[in-house]
């Protein structure tokens, strides 16, 4: 079979895909200096608008997505995206950052009531929308409590963040970029962090845990309150990486948990496309004590005017330009505000509803179950002995679903971790199940099958190490490769 | 009545609590500690569709976007083509995840290479990753780049790289201890580097804050006499007239991507760009898209390099950065792919061309905009008055202009006046009208610069 062109490949000298307005007679070189232009063209695709229609439609047809497969990617909360609060965001997309905030009370007061939303929703007393993406919720939160300890003297003293060993690669990189030493907490056999192994680490140097509820494995850290309260004892603050909020939601918030600082990832909750790989967002929040080290601008109320304030003289400063990723701000707004206060409950309810329900059914089907109780809206299971993961991952494709996350966390081998959201009908699960059963059923028969896997999709298996040893990051032009 | 996303009938939920064992669905939840359990969330009831579009409407109508438009400051309403949010915003590209399964997500995998191949085309240099949040935070990205890949702990940065990176540069840098050390304006260039064999990087921005343009060559030239890298923070659409950085020889090219086909949306999201010289790789922040072949020998694209990343490497990483910017990035791709290089060059040719009969014509109406330095799509026009009542007193006459001038500069009252391709004529004489109107004319002879 042929390779699929680039649009570099598709491209014809003289073509053209659009027609701006066209610029007048104007003497370029004498207006910008002969020395600082550009002595050849950038060498860019040349397409009618046809070829480019249909080229970019076959690739979205190269591509899963939410809309089109079953998505149970454990950790991602991959739920439906509703198309209202694409409507919603185009209403606002014509917005300047800099134009005059009186012809922008509209959108400064939408991040006003978000802001508001968002303390209600996580029990903290206050949230900048700032950040960019979740890790960059967590650079923001623990560059906060870093400001937080050098305010009260005790900045060059604490210089550990503890994180379990089952925790996202975000936290310990996060906390390294923020100039900590990382330790890791181990999980004990019961999948919770070690309540022992945790109060041994704790003391006067730590800066801070970092924590996820439930964890990474699904569960419940039941023990939460002692968590926090060894914590605070020692002088640490406690954050909240909140990838997992959408398993209890309007269930029990954070803030009661005793977590001094939290980030939101508005692409899992509160269903802002993942766009295959980003723009996400990551507010963060605190609590009262933090509230002044928030970045900036935070949105406040006077009289009747929403203004964006810049000028917090303790806040850690700006995480990146503007007002954060405003257009899923919109997106987030509008979906809390269409479910409110009693839909915001069933989500987290028919969340872990759906990934019990797959956890039983999975068990029947001979897959593993490591941590074999009520888990919450994702669980970690282990393919049946002899089997790898990999390869039924990689069958599950020829049956048009997504697989699961795969090899996280670190501390379970063979780990596949699913996580089904609220939106899939139990249809779906049912169908999920029948695939994997198929699956197991065909590798029991004719075991090389499966390590041949996928067989239907666009492309199969890759060559990953040379795309490693030998990288490729480019197109190279046919003239390049001939000199 | 509210919206519901999920698809549960009361016989699913009988059926699927049947299942797992459970009598209702509160019981999945006894894990939760009982004394903090159901807490008293203060949010209004939800709404219906029609409902809620009405309130969303409600609040957009409170802002206000048509009218002529000079605002830039990093941000510019250019023309962007109806087919290109037609194909970057299909549903299969906005409702994907990361594509950790290349066999299933060679549309993004391909499109993110034909992407660094056009940011590579753009700046001339050798390497690029696939996206990162927005300018600034790429430029902070490329200023840590610099500390890691010399082991030096002072960046120079010259006062014309726009005011929020700056700050974003210095939240990133301050808890490593980097010294930052800002380079002034001469008075609306950079004049002289604050160099010495303890700088990491030099941080340049073409065309600068102000609108004008950076002597690039030589001030690359002095960061490397001092063994420092330079890192170009540019304008991608100025590239399609102006000297890529990989012609005065910069190390690293960062900027904010919107130029190139996302509308402004209050900011955000955009996306960030980082372009590297080859030898830069093992530094090299953010994920990056290479080619292989899958075993039937076919051509395929895959995420790679991943030793770098946090996923992998934990707190030995590169950089905490998970996720790029996907979607807005491939705007930018299905954007410059439909203009192509022609339209690409009469986009920013038409913006030049406008920005300068902007200032003639100011300076004919007795305005005294600074037009000493060559400038690209903005300059500066010092007006009578604060700037920020400038702007609001324009917008109150359905102008948007004026984005003020930090008093950092030494320019005093001031502001920004930018355009694009898509200014008329007659947009520039609302704009002349408008700030005659509001008393923002400065005479020539007060007039600095």
């Amino acid at each position: 079979m042929a390779d699929f062109p680039l649009v570099y490949e598709r491209s014809k000298a003289g073509r053209r895909g659009a027609q701006p307005p066209a610029p007048r007679r104007f003497d370029l070189a004498g207006a910008l200096g002969e020395e600082n232009l550009r002595e050849a063209p950038p060498r860019l695709p040349e397409v009618s608008e046809l070829d480019l229609v249909r080229h970019y439609t076959q690739l979205a047809h190269r591509q899963f997505s939410i809309d089109a497969n079953f998505y149970p990617l454990g950790s991602c909360t991959m739920k439906y995206n509703p198309k209202v609060n694409e409507e919603a965001a185009k209403l606002f997309s014509d917005l300047h950052p800099y134009q005059a905030p009186e012809t922008a009370q509209g959108a400064l007061q939408l991040m006003y009531e978000l802001q508001r939303d968002l303390c209600a929703i996580t029990g903290m007393d206050a949230f900048s929308l700032q950040p960019a993406a979740g890790a960059h919720g967590e650079l923001a939160g623990v560059l906060m409590i870093r400001a937080y300890h050098e305010s009260r003297g005790e900045g060059e003293q604490r210089r550990v963040v503890l994180v379990p060993d089952s925790a996202h690669g975000t936290n310990p990189a996060t906390a390294a970029m923020a100039g900590y030493e990382v330790r890791e907490v181990p999980t004990g056999p019961g999948g919770e962090v070690d309540l022992e192994a945790y109060e041994a680490e704790m003391g006067p140097h730590v800066a801070a845990v970092m924590l996820t509820n439930p964890n990474t494995l699904g569960l419940f850290e039941r023990r939460i309150l002692d968590l926090a309260r060894v914590a605070h004892a020692a002088g640490a603050l406690l954050y909240y990486d909140g990838a997992n909020l959408n398993a209890i939601l309007g269930r029990v918030r954070p803030g009661d948990m005793g977590f001094d600082v939290v980030h939101l990832n508005l692409h899992k909750t509160f269903t802002t496309p993942h766009g295959g790989g980003g723009p996400g967002t990551g507010p963060v929040g605190v609590k009262a004590r933090l509230a002044e080290f928030l970045p900036v601008p935070v949105i406040e109320r006077r009289g009747d005017e929403y203004v964006a304030v810049e000028d917090r003289p303790r806040s850690i400063g700006r995480m990146r330009s503007h007002f954060g990723n405003f257009g899923n701000l919109v997106r987030a707004y509008a979906y809390i505000r269409a479910l409110g206060r009693e839909g915001l409950r069933q989500v987290s309810g028919y969340a872990v509803l759906n990934a019990n329900y797959l956890r039983v059914r999975l068990k029947q089907l001979g897959f593993r179950v490591p941590f074999d109780r009520v888990n919450m809206h994702e669980f970690v299971a282990q393919p049946p002995e002899g089997l790898r993961t990999l390869d039924v991952a990689k069958a599950l494709l020829d049956h048009g679903m997504h697989p699961m996350t795969v090899y996280f966390p670190l501390t379970v081998k063979e780990a596949m971790m699913i996580e089904p959201t609220e939106t899939e009908p139990l249809e779906t699960l049912d169908a999920y199940v029948e695939a994997l059963r198929q699956v197991l059923e065909r590798a029991a028969r004719d075991p090389d099958y499966l390590h041949g896997a996928p067989y239907d999709t666009p492309v199969r298996r890759l060559d990953e190490v040379k795309a490693a040893r030998q990288p490729v990051l480019r197109y190279r032009f046919p003239e390049d490769e001939a000199a | 009545m509210s919206v519901r996303y999920h698809p549960h009938t009361p016989e699913d939920e009988r059926r699927a609590l049947e299942a797992i064992g459970a009598g209702s669905i509160g019981e999945l939840f006894d894990d939760l500690p009982a004394e903090l359990r159901d807490p008293e969330i203060d949010l209004p009831p939800g709404m219906d569709e029609a409902a809620l579009l009405e309130h969303m409407r409600s609040l957009a109508e409170r802002n206000r976007t048509r009218g002529p438009d000079f605002l830039g400051g990093g941000v510019r309403r250019h023309f962007i083509p109806s087919v290109t949010p037609h194909l970057a915003l299909q549903s299969e590209f906005v409702t994907a995840y990361t594509p950790y399964q290349p066999e299933v997500s060679q549309g993004i995998l391909q499109a993110t290479f034909e992407y660094q191949t056009m940011m590579c085309e753009l700046t001339g240099l050798d390497v690029s990753n696939a996206s990162m949040y927005d300018g600034a935070s790429a430029t902070a990205e490329a200023a840590l780049l610099a500390v890691r890949h010399t082991r030096r702990d002072r960046v120079v940065v010259s006062r014309g790289v726009h005011p929020e990176t700056r700050a974003v540069v210095e939240t990133y840098l301050r808890p490593l201890g980097v010294r930052i050390d800002v380079a002034d304006l001469s008075p609306l260039t950079t004049a002289d580097l604050p160099l010495g064999d303890d700088v990491a990087g030099v941080l340049v921005q073409q065309p600068n804050f102000l609108g004008y343009l950076e002597e690039m060559r030589r001030l690359t030239d002095a960061a490397h006499a001092a063994g420092a890298l330079m890192v170009a923070v540019v304008d991608p659409l100025s590239l399609a007239l102006l000297a890529p950085p990989g012609a005065y020889g910069a190390d690293v090219a960062v900027g904010d991507g919107q130029t190139l086909g996302n509308p402004p949306s209050f900011g955000g999201p955009t996306f960030g760009f980082m372009v590297v010289r080859e030898e830069l790789l093992r530094q090299f922040p953010g994920r990056i898209v290479g080619q292989t072949t899958d075993v039937d020998g076919r051509r395929a694209f895959v995420l790679t390099l991943q030793a770098r990343e946090q996923h992998i490497r934990r707190s030995k990483a590169k950089s905490n950065i998970c996720t790029n910017h996907q979607l807005t990035a491939l705007m930018a791709t299905v954007n410059v792919a439909a203009l192509g290089p022609e339209g690409l060059r009469e986009v920013a040719a038409g913006t030049v061309e406008r920005a300068h009969a902007l200032a003639e014509r100011l300076t004919a109406a007795g305005f005294a905009p600074l037009t000493g330095s060559r400038f690209f799509a903005e300059f500066v026009l010092p007006v009578a008055g604060p700037a920020d009542e400038v702007r609001a007193a324009l917008a109150q006459r359905g102008v948007h202009a004026g984005v003020p001038v930090p008093e950092e500069f030494g320019l005093g009252d001031a502001v920004l006046l930018a355009a694009t391709e898509r200014v008329s004529d007659a947009d520039i004489d609302a704009l002349v009208a408008a700030l005659d109107e509001v008393g923002a004319r400065r005479p020539a002879a007060v007039a600095r610069g």
